[in-house]
């Protein structure tokens, strides 16, 4: 037999930003009915990948080729009509809009007058909607629906055309698993007609469940590509990383000190339910979940971003109320937070004033801001931090990712904080910056800090954890000691399968 | 950062853009009426651009931290009226700081809404220019405002006298700009405004009391108005009730052309009293120059949205707009 | 063509509620403090109602699809007056006075052709300078009225023709010229937002623009001609409203943007767009209006009225943040 066409290849990519080689050559075929996976660390490459796919940016060299033709993508509807369709994390539907008109946007069917022909448009989509199986129809609101069946609508309309490849980007972060059984049936389906598959993904589990091959990025380059059934999580992730993981456990060489911040029965509405835990100074303890378990939820509670609705926390062995950020500044709690450019920094102002904003009123000389003083907090955490910028007076949002995160860092290190809550510290971040934050936060550690560390990535939490609470839904599963945690068993924690062990 | 970019070179041009199409008017206007350049004019000039020059210092606080005030035109009508009122009922010494405390009121109302409310600024002042004008004729019953026994009386002094022969109204001008500036550049306040007005979910999440610095600048704002008022009452010794009216729109136009921008965080009060400056030059050469006073208004409007342009251009790099 | 869930239909339903309170109330009290013997509630005083709500009406339909887009037109006021200007002058023109009656529709084409190149020149500028609606209508809002001011200084500009006066005050089946203008101009606005492509479009746009942009829309053109309609429903209003009086100031017109929008936001339209209705806004309009003869009824004067409507604009900027934040689980930011 021979070799199918492939529906879609890339060939010797390129594309260049100024000062960076986003992609350097990147090569990829997709065959029909094939699911291929397409993984890589963050900054690998992958979305600028697909950018190009789709037209938003134009490569500086290389092929894309649909089916036999070489075509130039002039942007996301014109790829759409060559039959690449992509379904993105961020889901961009009008929600205030039906189903059908979600579905056909910007191509509803006409009659005279440019009135809507809604016979028409309501059947053709309930016709599509009958192949997906779904529970509603084409009149429903959009903004009625849970977030699974809102993707689905993005499926639906991924199907209003002839799909030649659909690209799918981290479909399953805000799904069930009984929603993310439907997907696969779905994307089953989609196989069955010859459809090419792009399945972008981080979760080994699914990658390893329902996909052909898999292709890996790394730094903008091609690694290779594996056939699924002939690897395994090991293998992909040396492609990814260029080394095997470092899981070793942490050893902590200092004792624990005294319980900093204590949590009792917390709860805040269906948000999280009944999180109980204790934080002792020179300790750091991790807490991993996928998203919508509640993590950040905890930390903005603590940090009075929320009011809890049940529960109680505890300082230093005394009962608080948390009432805003400024209340929990007082009290020693410092959050890094999850974005740093809408959350962490204001873009606009420079290094040093970002730095010292939450003291600023601390740093005066008579009624004015003592600009020396601030200088000398900048400067000092600048070299604890190995901060890369050409002064003070840089504009932060022309810093690189690692370096701002570097700067939300310094902020609340430089408050001295007895609780320090830090929420995905290196998301974003290139590899060497993520082992210095790393050390960091396990230097911390030994100087007293009672560090939170929230993040996604496995590998992290457990490498800077002592404890790491394991969080589904809400709720907490069960808190591992360093010793007992393995990725089967944390993997099996946060997904939500009980366990005899309690917290 | 050695290569200047085309991005540098367009973001120069668009500021000083403005700089340069100033310049290009001053020559215009001087070559037009040899008038234009006669110190006395330009005295003039100085001197009525005083009142709204500190209205717009405040109203420069307000934008820096993210929001807009349509009522300062109308307040000022409330200020000027209330103090000329009062004066006659109270004496001077009692009514301006009567004036302050209520214009300040009003402020202290607005500023709640819009700081701890969270309403939008742009309805909200819209709303409270009705409200004040209506709440202006009401104290006026309708009237004009005059001071009985205009020569006997020091308030004058505020308006129309000189100090060291500079005109009062200039002086008050520039200590309320030095002020407002050390204010805005060397306080913790001042930096909290622009972390407020840059990304004020950012200023939250720093531990910044967002509500109260937004509260703070509308108090600013209320209270050079306040002072606007007070110098515009003592100028003319008598007033309609509609004096402030449209002024709103030549104070954002300043504030603009100083290069504040609209979205938060940036901007200075010098730039302001530049703008200012500029905007009543281009006034005065307008008059001049023999037009209409109310082609003013037709400038205004092109002055507007050609600063504002030319500063988004500049931001994203492109002159016309990408949408579709 | 939109599923109804139940918290949908509570939200609309409410400026009707609102509606019926105030009736109830301006009758009950109006038998204690009215200055006049007449029932607030009469046939006629309600089609006096209708007419009297159409000026701002007809403003407040067309400012309910630049809404619904995420936009605003503060300059509905001023292009009012100079559609007012330019129809009653232009019956003073010599070739016009020539034409007898048939200067009327001329007079009217000029006024409303005159709302529709200030409409396109708001849309074309928001178009291509990317400049956001509120600063290029606010620049407008200043702009324009400096046009009306050029036009004939301060002065009044009045035309008297008899058989225009006639028709505007006419009644058809009971009901004024201009409540049937007003109600013209909901059906056409009401089949254009619920039934065609370019009204539904308007809600993607304004619910979300990337979305929209990414499927093809073409936002530009699509918000030029809403600002032509905007334009051309001030230049109606006018229309309607001056060919009755027959003469206009300078100054007319001022706020009736800040009514306009009043009016919108109390039907339940949100600021941020994508949501909103025509009928909706008709049910502020009437609201509003109600308010404004409920209180002239029990003895309040015109700055009362506008106190009040300030108040309930206040409040219902309130409560819309209130119901759109998610209660108790919200971010205090």
């Amino acid at each position: 037999m021979s070799d199918p066409t492939p529906v879609l290849r890339l060939e010797g990519i390129v594309k260049t930003f100024p000062g960076v080689r986003a992609l350097d050559g990147v090569s990829l075929d997709i065959l029909p009915g094939e699911v291929h996976a397409l993984m890589g660390e963050n900054g690998a490459g992958k979305s600028t990948l697909m950018k190009v796919l789709g037209g938003i940016h134009q490569p500086d060299e290389g092929k894309i080729i649909v089916g036999e033709q070489p075509v130039v993508m002039s942007g996301p509807l014109d790829a759409k009509a060559k039959g690449i369709v992509f379904i993105h994390q961020e889901l961009s539907l009008a929600d205030e809009l039906s189903v059908a008109e979600n579905i056909y946007l910007g191509e509803l069917p006409r009659k005279r007058f440019g009135l809507v022909d809604r016979a028409e448009l309501d059947a053709r989509t309930n016709r599509i909607l009958k192949r997906l199986k779904v529970g509603f129809n084409a009149k429903t609101r959009v903004g009625d629906l849970s977030i699974a069946n809102q993707q689905m609508v993005e499926i639906a309309r991924a199907l209003t055309v002839d799909a030649k490849a659909v690209i799918f980007d981290e479909p399953t972060a805000s799904l069930t698993d009984a929603e993310k059984i439907v997907l696969f049936e779905v994307i089953a389906d989609l196989q069955t007609q010859g459809v090419g598959i792009v399945y972008i993904s981080h979760r080994m589990e699914e990658i390893f469940k329902i996909t052909d091959r898999i292709s890996v990025l790394r730094d903008g380059q091609y690694q290779g590509t594996l056939k699924t059934a002939e690897t395994d999580e090991e293998g992909v992730t040396k492609m990814m990383i260029g080394r095997t993981l470092d899981l070793t456990r942490v050893e902590r060489h200092h004792e624990l000190g005294a319980v900093a911040l204590e949590v009792r029965g917390l709860s805040c509405g269906h948000l999280f339910q009944d999180v109980n835990f204790a934080l002792h100074s020179g300790e750091v303890l991790g807490f991993y979940g996928l998203v919508g378990a509640g993590r950040t939820e905890i930390a903005e509670t603590l940090f009075g971003l929320r009011n809890p609705s049940a529960g109680t926390i505890h300082l230093n062995g005394e009962e608080v109320r948390i009432t805003s950020p400024t209340d929990a500044i007082a009290r020693g709690i410092s959050l890094v937070p999850e974005d740093r450019k809408s959350q962490g920094l204001v873009l606009g102002m420079n290094c040093r004033d970002n730095m010292t904003l939450p003291q600023v009123s601390d740093l005066k000389s008579g009624p004015f801001v003592a600009e020396g003083a601030e200088v000398a907090i900048f400067d000092q955490y600048r070299d604890k931090l190995d901060i890369r910028t050409p002064g003070w007076k840089q504009t932060v949002g022309n810093l690189s990712g690692g370096n701002q995160q570097k700067i939300v860092i310094g902020k609340w290190l430089s408050m001295h904080p007895s609780v320090l809550i830090v929420d995905e510290p290196t998301r974003g971040i290139d590899v060497g910056s993520k082992a210095e934050i790393h050390n960091l936060i396990r230097a911390l550690a030994a100087q007293g800090y009672a560090v939170i560390v929230i993040s996604s990535e496995m590998p992290e939490v457990l490498h800077v954890s002592d404890r790491i609470v394991a969080m589904y839904s809400g709720r907490v599963m069960r808190t591992f000691t360093s010793e007992e945690v393995t990725e089967e068993n944390l993997i099996q924690a946060i997904s939500g399968i009980e366990s005899d062990k309690a917290a | 950062m050695t290569t200047l970019t085309q991005k540098d070179v367009g973001t120069f041009l668009a500021k000083q853009g403005i700089l340069i199409a100033f310049a290009i008017f001053m020559i215009g206007f001087a070559l037009a009426n040899q008038r234009f350049i006669q110190i006395d004019n330009i005295a003039g000039v100085m001197r009525s651009s005083a009142i709204l020059g500190v209205m717009a210092l405040g109203v420069t606080f307000v934008v820096i931290g993210g929001n807009l005030d349509l009522s300062v035109g109308s307040m000022m009508s409330f200020s000027t009226i209330v103090v000329l009122d009062l004066h006659d009922k109270l004496g001077p010494a009692l009514a301006i700081p009567a004036m302050f405390a209520l214009t300040l009121l009003l402020g202290a109302f607005i500023g709640f809404l819009v700081g701890y409310l969270r309403l939008n600024s742009l309805i909200v002042t819209l709303g409270m220019l009705s409200a004040i004008h209506g709440l202006t004729l009401t104290w006026s019953g309708g009237k004009n405002m005059d001071i009985d026994d205009k020569a006997g009386t020091w308030f004058s002094f505020f308006g129309q006298d000189r100090i060291m022969s500079i005109p009062v109204p200039i002086l008050i001008f520039a200590l309320v700009a030095v002020v407002l500036s050390l204010l805005l550049a060397k306080t913790p306040f001042g930096r909290k405004v622009y972390a407020v007005g840059g990304n004020g979910q950012a200023a939250t999440f720093s531990g910044i009391p967002r509500a109260r610095i937004v509260f703070m600048t509308y108090l600013i704002s209320a209270f050079c108005v306040a002072t606007a008022g007070l110098l515009q009452a003592s100028r003319s010794m008598g007033s309609q009730n509609t004096v402030g009216q449209g002024m709103e729109l030549e104070v954002l136009a300043a504030v603009i052309l100083g290069g504040a921008s609209l979205m938060g965080g940036a901007g200075t009060v010098f730039k302001t009293v530049i703008g200012v400056l500029i905007l009543g030059f281009i006034q005065n050469g307008l008059l001049l120059v023999g037009l209409d006073f109310y082609v003013q208004y037709i400038v205004t409007w092109i002055i507007i949205i050609l600063a504002v342009w030319l500063d988004i251009a500049a931001k994203r790099g492109r002159l016309w707009s990408p949408i579709a | 063509m939109t599923s109804f869930n139940r918290r949908d239909l509570l939200k609309r339903g409410a400026i009707w509620a609102f509606i019926l309170v105030e009736l109830a109330f301006f009758s009950i009290a109006g038998r204690f403090l009215s200055v006049s013997d007449a029932a607030f509630m009469d046939l006629d005083n309600m089609l006096l109602l209708l007419k009297q709500s159409a000026p701002i009406g007809i403003i407040a339909l067309g400012m309910t699809i630049i809404m619904i887009n995420g936009n605003i037109d503060l300059s509905v006021g001023a292009i009012f007056a100079l559609a007012a200007i330019v129809m009653l002058d232009s019956m003073n023109w010599p070739f016009m006075q020539g034409l007898g009656n048939w200067a009327i529709p001329l007079a009217w084409i000029f006024a409303l052709l005159t709302g529709v190149v200030l409409g396109a020149i708001n849309g074309l500028l928001v178009w291509k300078t990317g400049v956001d609606a509120f600063i290029v209508t606010l620049a407008a809002m200043l702009g324009f009225r400096g046009l009306v001011f050029m036009y004939n200084g301060e002065q009044p500009t009045s035309h008297m023709n008899w058989s225009l006066v006639d028709f505007a005050e006419a009644q058809f089946l009971g009901l004024h010229t201009p409540t049937w203008f007003l109600l013209g101009t909901v059906l056409i606005l009401w089949l254009l937002m619920t039934r065609t492509v370019h009204g539904r479009n308007a809600y993607a746009i304004g619910n979300n623009r990337e979305a929209a942009v990414n499927a093809g829309i073409k936002v530009g053109p699509h918000f030029v001609w809403n600002f032509m309609l905007i334009g051309f429903l001030a230049a109606l209003s006018a229309v309607v409203f001056y060919s009755e009086s027959g003469s206009v100031n300078p100054n007319d017109g001022m706020l009736y943007e800040l009514w306009a929008i009043t009016a919108v936001v109390l039907g339940g339209t949100k600021l941020a767009g994508g949501y909103g209705s025509i009928i909706s806004t008709l049910g502020g309009v009437i609201a509003i209006q109600l308010l404004r003869k409920g209180l002239g009824h029990i003895g309040a004067d015109t700055q009362t009225v506008n106190l009040v409507i300030g108040l309930i604009l206040i409040s219902v900027l309130i409560l819309d943040r209130q119901l759109n934040s998610k209660g108790k689980e919200e971010l205090k930011i």
